[in-house]
């Protein structure tokens, strides 16, 4: 959070469009949202990532105004507006059960905020119309939202909030409502519509791969706090904790002492062995730590390979699960300890590992990343 | 699955539906039994001729031939007696100022009950049953000792030197009119508040995020969501105030001419059962038949479906 002191108040430059500034929300004592600080850029689709009851939709709420904070303040464009109604505020949200008032059409759903702005009538139809082009539901607008299906409904959902071009646009557990296929194809034409838009995002999901497919930064949190912020793919490859490692994506989570540490490598002895990892840490030798390792960076053989003297475990396997594009097996390792292997179908006729047969699991020393907490 | 699995199935169903049917049909024939024919009777006999204390066979078979018989007399004299149609146009404005009161006192009323915390809901829901739980007649009748020339108003009022003489608040509309919205107000909360506790908040989040007030939003979306609320409480209200009888009896005087009143008479002073049912059916015809229409209607078209 260092550069985020540079900026003064009132000319926030694009890098914190939505600044969070050690915001805390008590509910009896309990803190639901504990002294968090973020910078949001302008144009950016920031996810907050985490179970239930991890504070993601506490602030949410607090960005909409529907909470007010404890302490703390939030900047929208550099203005405070932590303390405004949320009717006074240029932020929208799309609320999880989308929030359609049942009793108004399609496109009087769409032109409810405009008319609150007190835009003229032919400004409030061309703007409902390019809504409903940009949400394809041009056919539906004179529809009641019970007559539309769950897809639709997201969109007009959707539609409602760009309407009054916020500055930010909150979207609360986008596609929770959808089921599965849909949200496949859904999450893409959220992702498509927002960026044309060019509207700033905060969204809340407890869904890690609705986080990865549609944020350009995640926020992953737990009671009350972020526990790491960055790119999809840092999160993902370089989890800072066994907390974020065990809740994005599976893994394989190995608990040692660090017994080498050299600038480029060090070295961590488990259980199962010396674990040979491809970067140094800052820690020193006899710490506690865990090893992550993906179960897709695993390779298993029938032969022990031979250019492997490092990250090679002999096993068997006890279960395998064929998931079509890869299979997932498991590899009970000596000493009891299972193993979860993914291996990518990359041929038509390629020959699947049974059960019981004996393997061995190697992986490179890149593969692997040392959590110290 | 078995063939005779299959028929076992088959028989279950129709047991269940044999169940059904009987849950459904009881309350039907109690209907028909308590309404239907009580209110065919008096159809008949408003229509009926008179034979001393004996009313006449709407049919009647002599000689091959088969008579029916329909007296309209009592429908003429009805509408064209300027008593009757000065009494259904009195109660109709009774029953409407006293909807429209109870509207304007419940609603209020049953939007802070909804929205106060939902521990204490049941305690407030207790407080406006609690006049149930003492005859109707009783406290009806207690606010004649509070309206009294000689009542606790007036001698309250009095003593406070805010006024010399009485004011004349027994006997006249006024009177009645404290009279009813006090006995029908909790017909008129009960619905609205059932409907506005399961109003969806996110709702008013929502209009409130799009830029609503609070004022602009109650009256965008709360109002209209709990349209099915206003309508079942104004009915429960104006449809028993229309052919109410104890409180213009008690509370009411000579100006507050209504239906009830004038049945009562009928029946019981003039013993024109006849001309009393004519009444009765008259003001079911009028008022009650449309307003069932009205109410389908909105049932059919204005229903909001999920709230």
């Amino acid at each position: 959070m260092q550069q985020s002191k540079q900026n003064t108040v009132g000319q926030a430059g694009d890098a914190s469009f939505v600044r969070i500034d050690r915001l805390t929300k008590r509910f009896d004592e309990v803190a639901a949202v504990d002294d968090v600080s973020i910078d949001i850029r302008k144009g950016e689709i920031f996810a907050l990532l985490g179970s239930s009851g991890c504070g993601k939709s506490t602030l949410l709420r607090m960005l909409a105004g529907f909470e007010t904070p404890t302490t703390g303040k939030i900047f929208l464009d550099g203005a405070e507006i932590s303390k405004l109604p949320p009717y006074e505020r240029t932020i929208n949200m799309m609320f999880q059960s989308y929030a359609l008032f049942p009793h108004l059409t399609v496109a009087e759903n769409i032109a409810f905020g405009l008319k609150r702005d007190r835009m003229p009538k032919d400004r409030i139809a061309e703007r409902v119309d390019a809504m409903l082009n940009i949400v394809q539901l041009k056919p539906y607008a004179k529809r009641k939202p019970h007559q539309l299906s769950g897809g639709q409904q997201q969109r007009v959902a959707l539609a409602r909030c760009l309407a009054k071009s916020p500055k930010l646009l909150l979207l609360d557990e986008p596609l929770g409502a959808l089921d599965r296929k849909l949200r496949e194809q859904t999450q893409f034409e959220l992702h498509n519509i927002i960026k044309k838009v060019g509207v700033t995002c905060v969204l809340v999901t407890h869904d890690q791969e609705e986080a990865i497919t549609m944020a350009d930064r995640i926020a992953v949190m737990n009671s009350g706090s972020f526990l790491q912020v960055g790119q999809p793919h840092e999160i993902y490859e370089t989890p800072n904790c066994r907390f974020v490692a065990d809740f994005i994506g599976n893994v394989n989570l190995f608990d040692g002492v660090i017994v080498g540490d050299e600038p480029d490598h060090c070295v961590v002895e488990t259980a199962q062995g010396k674990l040979y990892v491809g970067h140094g840490i800052t820690g020193n030798l006899g710490m506690e730590v865990s090893v992550a390792l993906r179960p897709e960076k695993i390779e298993l053989q029938r032969a022990a390979p031979s250019d492997r003297e490092f990250n090679c475990l002999a096993g068997s396997i006890v279960d395998s699960g064929y998931f079509g594009r890869f299979s997932l097996y498991k590899v009970a390792l000596a000493g009891g300890k299972r193993l979860q292997v993914a291996i990518t179908h990359s041929q038509r006729h390629g020959e699947l590992f049974q059960r019981g047969e004996e393997v061995f699991a190697s992986w490179l020393p890149d593969s692997l990343v040392v959590l110290t907490s | 699955m078995s063939i005779s699995n299959q028929a076992k199935g088959v028989r279950r169903a129709l047991t269940r539906n044999w169940g059904r049917r009987t849950v459904i049909g009881i309350p039907y024939l109690f209907l028909i039994l308590l309404f239907t024919v009580p209110f065919l009777v008096v159809l008949k006999i408003s229509v009926s001729e008179t034979e001393g204390i004996r009313f006449q066979d709407l049919m009647s078979y002599a000689d091959g031939v088969v008579q029916l018989k329909i007296k309209l007399s009592n429908f003429i004299f009805l509408s064209t007696d300027s008593l009757y149609v000065q009494t259904y146009g009195s109660s109709i404005k009774f029953a409407t100022f006293n909807t429209l009161i109870c509207l304007a006192i419940g609603y209020p009323f049953a939007y802070f009950m909804a929205r106060s915390p939902a521990n204490i809901r049941p305690a407030l829901l207790m407080l406006v049953s609690l006049p149930f739980w003492t005859s109707y007649l009783l406290r009806v009748y207690a606010w004649k000792g509070l309206l009294d020339d000689h009542g606790v108003f007036n001698n309250l009022l009095i003593w406070l030197h805010l006024i010399d003489e009485p004011i004349k608040m027994m006997h006249t509309g006024f009177s009645m009119t404290i009279g009813m919205v006090y006995a029908y107000l909790p017909f008129m909360i009960l619905p609205l508040y059932a409907n506005l506790v399961k109003m969806d908040l996110r709702l008013i989040e929502a209009a409130k995020d799009l830029g609503a007030t609070p004022w602009k939003t109650f009256w965008l979306v709360t109002v209209p969501l709990s349209k099915s609320g206003i309508i079942a409480g104004s009915m429960l209200v104006f449809i028993p105030s229309m052919g109410e009888y104890v409180i213009p009896e008690l509370l009411g005087g000579p100006s507050t001419l209504m239906i009830g009143r004038v049945l009562w008479d009928e029946f019981f002073s003039n013993n024109d059962w006849a001309m009393a049912s004519a009444v009765a059916v008259t003001m079911v015809g009028l008022i009650l038949v449309p307003l069932a229409i009205f109410n389908k209607y909105q049932a059919d078209t204005g229903g909001v479906r999920g709230v």
